[in-house]
């Protein structure tokens, strides 16, 4: 053993490196909505990154309806410790006491997901104010911005959940990456009224002209329920993706899953995206979003 | 491969091979993606980033790079393996998944997960032996530890440990392989990469 001397600083926990940092080791895989402790581990073997622990996959809450809230803490532990990978969990919109109850459960990332029913119709989460890193989901660039003024270390598309039907987080992805090239193009005079008309923080608008992407980590999520979706997603620029119902509510639960990490990792091999595909059994049935009422859009929850 | 510029690759099956790559290039090395045995055999060194090991050893396994990977490490190649890289580089891990393979090649011993979860994770100013008074910048996420290590292998950076007056190492360097349990490529400070590819220098 060498003898290196020690005077390392005193260690900072929650620093807005260590959040994004968490959400970089996630890139380029694949976060699996569980709903128990069998589920998580089928993920885990399937060489997902993370699990999203909650107690109904969105399909099931479109069509039990009722207010859809945080998980039962048990069934939240429960996961935690079947598996060794990260394990993530929902608060609803603005319920920063469900968020606070999550970080005292040592989840590992909180999702403020529109999938619940928001508690709060003007106010978000003040993510700053939490340990716990945050994912929130944006449908287009004004939208990220501000969530990530509010402190969340990763941004999702808002795709319906529960759908089966990538529609939706193709044209989110798509907004999101057109608004950061068009920025690309504009000279310092024009960024201010940039931040104006997306309604974000002239600070964080100017670094992403600079940077050409967003200041954190930018995953698909919503109505992925193939391998092919899955790389769709990730040729659009989604640098990994969650999924949610196409899994578990699908005939094959393990081999789908195997398959969506293998497409999600060589996304721009169609020959192994085409031997993901094979054989893999009933793919959830999915619902088309334009038949959807808006009421019924969770897209339009978040403000 | 050539002999005047060394490229080194960096195993991108899964983590945060962008960073490593910006990395690289602002070490003035020649670095691209590898995901495949043909685009293994093409580089002189190789980075394993950080990321999710499970996943990551599942997909070398599953596409035919573990074992051209344990060749080329046995051949002598240069690695350097960040924090899930640290753990693939292990000949032997505690606390991972019973049927978790690793690339092996460094004797020693890592506890996966070992400073907690993400509400444990932190960054911390450390000393790293060669590169000087500055220390560095660690960033450690859902990190492992080296518990212990063999004979042969240099210990260039320990962090106090928070339960005791031991400390804890979190960086190795054993002939060709080097192993950080924290993440260079997040802050913008590249003398690691820097010491790393002196390393892949010197061995070409």
């Amino acid at each position: 053993m060498s003898t290196t001397p020690i005077t390392a600083d005193q260690p900072q926990i929650g620093t807005a490196r260590v959040k994004r940092g968490m959400a970089e080791q996630l890139k380029g895989g694949v976060i699996m909505d569980v709903v128990n402790a069998e589920q998580a581990k089928i993920a885990e073997d399937a060489g997902a990154v993370a699990v999203m622990a909650l107690e109904r996959v969105p399909a099931d809450i479109r069509k039990d309806g009722g207010v859809a809230r945080m998980s039962d803490p048990n069934m939240i532990e429960e996961i935690i410790a079947a598996v060794s990978i990260p394990v993530m969990a929902k608060s609803r919109i603005g319920h920063f006491v469900e968020a606070q109850v999550l970080q005292s459960l040592g989840v590992d990332y909180i999702d403020e997901s529109e999938v619940l029913t928001p508690a709060d119709e003007v106010n978000h989460s003040d993510k700053w104010a939490f340990t716990t890193p945050f994912v929130c989901g944006a449908t287009n660039l004004g939208e990220a911005l501000r969530r990530i003024a509010e402190g969340a270390a990763m941004i999702r598309s808002k795709g319906e959940a529960g759908t089966g039907n990538v529609v939706e987080a193709v044209r989110h992805l798509r907004q999101i990456k057109n608004e950061i090239a068009k920025l690309r193009g504009f000279d310092n005079n024009e960024l201010y009224a940039a931040a104006k008309e997306l309604r974000a923080p002239y600070e964080l608008v100017k670094e992403v002209a600079e940077l050409g992407k967003l200041p954190v980590v930018l995953f698909s999520a919503g109505g992925v329920a193939t391998p092919a979706d899955a790389a769709l997603m990730r040729q659009l620029g989604a640098e990994g993706v969650f999924v949610g119902s196409g899994i578990f509510k699908s005939g094959d639960p393990a081999k789908r899953a195997a398959a969506i990490v293998k497409a999600t990792t060589f996304y721009d091999d169609p020959k192994i995206i085409a031997d993901a595909s094979r054989n893999l059994g009933e793919a959830m049935v999915g619902i088309n979003c334009d038949t959807l009422p808006e009421t019924e859009r969770y897209a339009n929850r978040g403000w | 491969m050539s002999t005047n510029n060394p490229v080194i690759g960096v195993l991108a099956l899964q983590g945060d091979v962008r960073e490593h790559l910006i990395a690289l290039a602002a070490a003035d090395a020649l670095a691209r993606p590898v995901r495949r045995a043909e685009e293994l055999a093409e580089v002189d060194a190789l980075v394993i980033p950080g990321g999710e090991s499970t996943t990551m050893s599942k997909l070398a396994l599953l596409f035919g790079v573990m074992d051209p990977l344990r060749e080329r490490v046995a051949a002598g190649m240069p690695v350097y393996g960040t924090c899930a890289g640290m753990i693939m580089l292990a000949d032997k891990i505690l606390d991972g998944r019973d049927d978790q393979e690793t690339v092996g090649g460094i004797d020693m011993t890592v506890r996966r997960n070992a400073f907690g979860r993400q509400n444990e994770s932190f960054e911390s100013a450390i000393p790293f032996q060669g590169l000087g008074d500055e220390p560095v910048n660690g960033v450690f996420i859902r990190a492992p530890w080296v518990e212990s290590v063999g004979e042969g292998v240099q210990v260039l950076a320990e962090v106090p440990a928070a339960d005791g007056p031991d400390s804890r190492i979190v960086a190795v360097r054993q002939g060709n392989l080097l192993a950080t349990s924290f993440h260079p490529e997040l802050t913008g400070d590249h003398r690691v990469h820097a010491y790393f590819v002196a390393m892949v220098e010197n061995a070409h």
